[in-house]
């Protein structure tokens, strides 16, 4: 299975640290008290989840045939350890524990909607992006 | 020092989550998430374990580094918006609800063994 993966996973990790120090760095310029709402960790997964979007759907459906380590380096590696699911689920955690259960309910939802609707939002507008394009491209 | 942590940790956690994703789904076929599901699982678990006993620089590699690194949002959301659009919206609910009742256990059973070894 890891034949002829070493490049790949180089990409991965590569794209990974700078995703997560962009992580790290936000939360550092925006940091959130211990029983405060989780701002910081919404928008970056709510951001990572647009950004997926567009990037998935150029890679995917795009005109161009994509360098092949191009969507592990910036899916699977920047926005994979951009956004992050178990700071999510802690958070909440910490909110229950610090007896805010509403809050813990209301970041919860409010994360999951925010980050299905931004990446839904991002790949339609980019899907509307490119065959626009590619109509462009045809009656030229 | 505190960069070099996460970054280290990052380094670990990506390509775990990739070759674990791939790992998976490898076995059981290509219908549902279950690599996504088992990532972002066993993240929470782990990232509740260091929460509850772990000293900062430890949370600040295996915590802020590989837990962030190893588990996702976004792979997270493209993947249940896929199961949406092609018509499979029963198991995009089945993702969100397992993703999130999987996610919340695991990080209170991280929890919970991390008081009970360590106090």
């Amino acid at each position: 299975m890891l034949r002829g993966q070493g490049r790949v996973v180089a990409a991965v990790a590569a794209g990974g640290v700078f995703g997560a120090c962009a992580r790290y760095g936000l939360g550092l310029w925006w940091p959130t008290a211990r029983d405060g709402f989780p701002w910081t960790t919404l928008l970056v997964n709510a951001v990572g989840c647009a950004a997926i979007g567009v990037v998935l759907v150029v890679l995917t459906e795009g005109p161009r045939v994509p360098h092949p380590l191009l969507r592990p380096f910036l899916a699977t590696g920047v926005l994979g350890g951009f956004t992050t699911f178990s700071t999510y689920a802690v958070d909440a955690q910490q909110l229950f524990d610090h007896g805010l259960p509403g809050r813990a309910v209301l970041y919860l939802g409010g994360t999951l909607l925010a980050a299905l609707g931004a990446v839904w939002a991002a790949s339609g507008a980019t899907r509307a992006v490119l065959s626009a394009r590619a109509g462009r491209g045809a009656g030229a | 020092m505190n960069w070099l942590l996460v970054a280290v940790g990052a380094a670990v956690g990506a390509p775990l989550r990739y070759l674990t994703d791939r790992a998976v789904q490898y076995r059981t076929g290509f219908a549902f998430p279950w690599g996504t599901l088992t990532v972002n699982a066993g993240g929470c678990a782990l990232l509740g374990l260091l929460t509850a006993v772990a000293p900062p620089d430890v949370r600040l590699l295996l915590g802020t580094g590989l837990c962030g690194a190893l588990t996702t949002y976004s792979t997270f959301s493209f993947e249940t918006l896929k199961l949406a659009e092609n018509g499979a919206r029963g198991a995009a609910l089945g993702n969100v609800a397992l993703s999130l009742g999987a996610g919340l256990a695991a990080v209170y059973a991280g929890a919970g063994i991390g008081h009970a070894i360590w106090g």
